[in-house]
């Protein structure tokens, strides 16, 4: 079966202004990729397209043989309603409805499993506490075990350790290895530099477009973060729409540091 | 004690009148604390009015049958549903915004056209004559509630995850707004269901306060379901006495009883009340 995964010279838009600008590269199956960038940088829309939740403008996302749901996405953090009347089990469960559809009557098998991946996060007796009194890195976890039981090929990241403590983060990443080593690919938004070059052999480096796309010490050179960041900075001076759309232009690039 | 409990419904009226809010306590609730879930509330005020101008139309081609209103309801009110989902889906506007255009616009419009039309009481229309359920009415009544609460149960994962992460539901390749459609067509079909017995105004109320209310006596979404659905019963059967007993309006009597759960549970429910803050506080301080 053919799972790798690759993006052909795409570009993105939000309202005709790109956000991903003739981006391509291929992640191989098994390896294991940071994407990291300047603030509006396309890193987040770029995971979209990857994920199939955003249509791109031109250019392609390449999924092998892969299915919707051999793709697993975790989605920046905050964006659930933490006074959603649902338990951490329920939640997990969730993550099973890509196998069992949405008619198939879920028993104590599939409890169980929800448990087993709630307990491989470090969250053992959490099956029936409401996702609203839980720490922002509690919850994190409860997304991770979510990944856990949907068992994807594919997992993309979208800033798996924002607003989570050291130890959380410590807890996910081995979590990331064990994927890793289990030969599944791994893609995740990253902000922290250092974290990257620990753990991430693989780094695409966007302002954009791509600036740098390989090992990880050799995209996070001083040359290329420099080149990014003069890229993204060029992206805001000088816009790549006509004089007169300029004020669209600078309104739509602060909605895209909201946003990624 | 139990006479004055059972004295009332010694009259068929009375008897009918039970029966059809039994089966409204039990269909609308749950569809009203996916409502709130959803923070689409005021969805409900929309589909309330926007069913308005259906039933006019419906008395004009098909005379003042319950039928005929009932069909022209239903037509209405998915319209409405439609068109107030696509113009929120499809849109960058605020939904809410949106939503008060729209029934506004319905009302206005229903009003107009009922005015028109000979033989038709606003007053009815808008609230009900619980003691005037007809046999017929009755049985659409069971029969739409019977339905809605199998067609929510169909549904009810999906939609369930569609409220709770919807980005996810799309990322395992589910489509949020086919739920979303087929739930809002239940919604109306309970709503032009109740309009006969409470009237397009108060059938809502049956729906929407007990599942507001049961935020405050229940944590799950299962327990909150049940909740709502108790409380409506409750309301139903507290409302009917207090109307024979105080000789009130049977609708509002149960939507008042309903409303005043709610405020029960608002001041002093187990949940998220406003006694369970103080309580809270007290301890805190020491």
């Amino acid at each position: 079966m053919n799972i790798k995964i690759s993006v052909v010279n795409l570009t993105a838009t939000y309202q005709r202004h790109p956000a991903v600008h003739h981006v391509s590269a291929e992640f191989a199956p098994g390896s294991l990729t940071a994407i990291v960038g300047p603030n509006g940088a396309g890193k987040t829309t770029l995971l979209r397209c990857l994920a199939g939740l955003h249509q791109p403008e031109s250019g392609a996302v390449l999924r092998g043989d892969l299915t919707r749901q051999q793709i697993a996405l975790l989605p920046q953090a905050g964006t659930l309603d933490p006074s959603f009347p649902i338990d951490c089990r329920d939640v997990v469960m969730l993550g099973l409805i890509g196998e069992a559809g949405a008619f198939r009557a879920m028993g104590a098998s599939d409890r169980a499993r929800a448990e087993a991946a709630l307990a491989q996060v470090g969250l053992h007796d959490f099956a029936r506490r409401p996702v609203g009194s839980l720490s922002a890195g509690q919850m994190q976890r409860v997304l991770f075990a979510r990944l856990i039981v949907q068992e994807a090929p594919v997992l993309l990241l979208d800033e798996p350790f924002n607003a989570v403590d050291t130890r959380t983060e410590a807890d996910l990443l081995a979590l990331i290895d064990q994927w890793h080593h289990q030969g599944r690919t791994v893609i995740a938004v990253l902000h922290d530099l250092d974290l990257v070059r620990a753990h991430f052999p693989q780094c695409l480096l966007l302002a954009r477009q791509l600036v740098a796309f390989g090992p990880t010490e050799a995209v996070l050179s001083q040359e290329n973060r420099q080149r990014a960041r003069m890229v993204a900075e060029a992206w805001v001076g000088d816009a790549p729409v006509c004089e007169a759309e300029s004020d669209l232009h600078s309104h739509e690039h602060h909605e895209h540091g909201a946003h990624s | 004690m139990l006479h004055f409990l059972f004295d009332p419904f010694a009259f068929a009226f009375m008897r009918r009148a039970l029966v059809g809010c039994v089966a409204l306590s039990l269909a609308g609730p749950p569809l009203g604390v996916i409502l709130v879930l959803r923070r689409m509330s005021l969805m409900s005020d929309v589909l309330q009015h926007g069913i308005l101008p259906g039933l006019a139309l419906g008395a004009m081609f098909g005379g003042l049958s319950f039928w005929a209103m009932g069909l022209g309801g239903l037509i209405a009110g998915l319209c409405v549903a439609l068109l107030a989902g696509l113009a929120a889906r499809a849109t960058s506007g605020r939904e809410d915004s949106q939503l008060a255009g729209a029934y506004l616009i319905a009302l206005a419009l229903g009003v107009a056209l009922v005015s028109h039309q000979q033989g038709i009481d606003l007053a009815e229309l808008l609230f009900g004559s619980v003691l005037g359920v007809t046999n017929v009415a009755l049985q659409l009544i069971a029969g739409v509630a019977s339905l809605s609460l199998l067609g929510l149960a169909v549904i009810w994962r999906p939609l369930v995850l569609d409220s709770f992460d919807p980005v996810f539901l799309r990322s395992i390749g589910g489509h949020g707004g086919l739920w979303h459609m087929a739930f809002l067509g239940l919604v109306v079909l309970c709503v032009v269901a109740g309009y006969s017995a409470l009237g397009t105004l108060m059938s809502v109320g049956l729906m929407m306060l007990p599942a507001i209310a049961a935020r405050h006596f229940a944590v799950s979404l299962s327990g909150q379901v049940r909740a709502a659905m108790a409380i409506a019963l409750l309301a139903s059967l507290l409302g009917l006495l207090v109307s024979y007993y105080a000789d009130m309006a049977s609708g509002p009597a149960i939507i008042l009883t309903a409303g005043g759960v709610w405020l029960l549970g608002v001041l002093a429910g187990p949940q998220q009340s406003v006694r369970a803050r103080l309580v809270r506080k007290s301890h805190l301080t020491g």
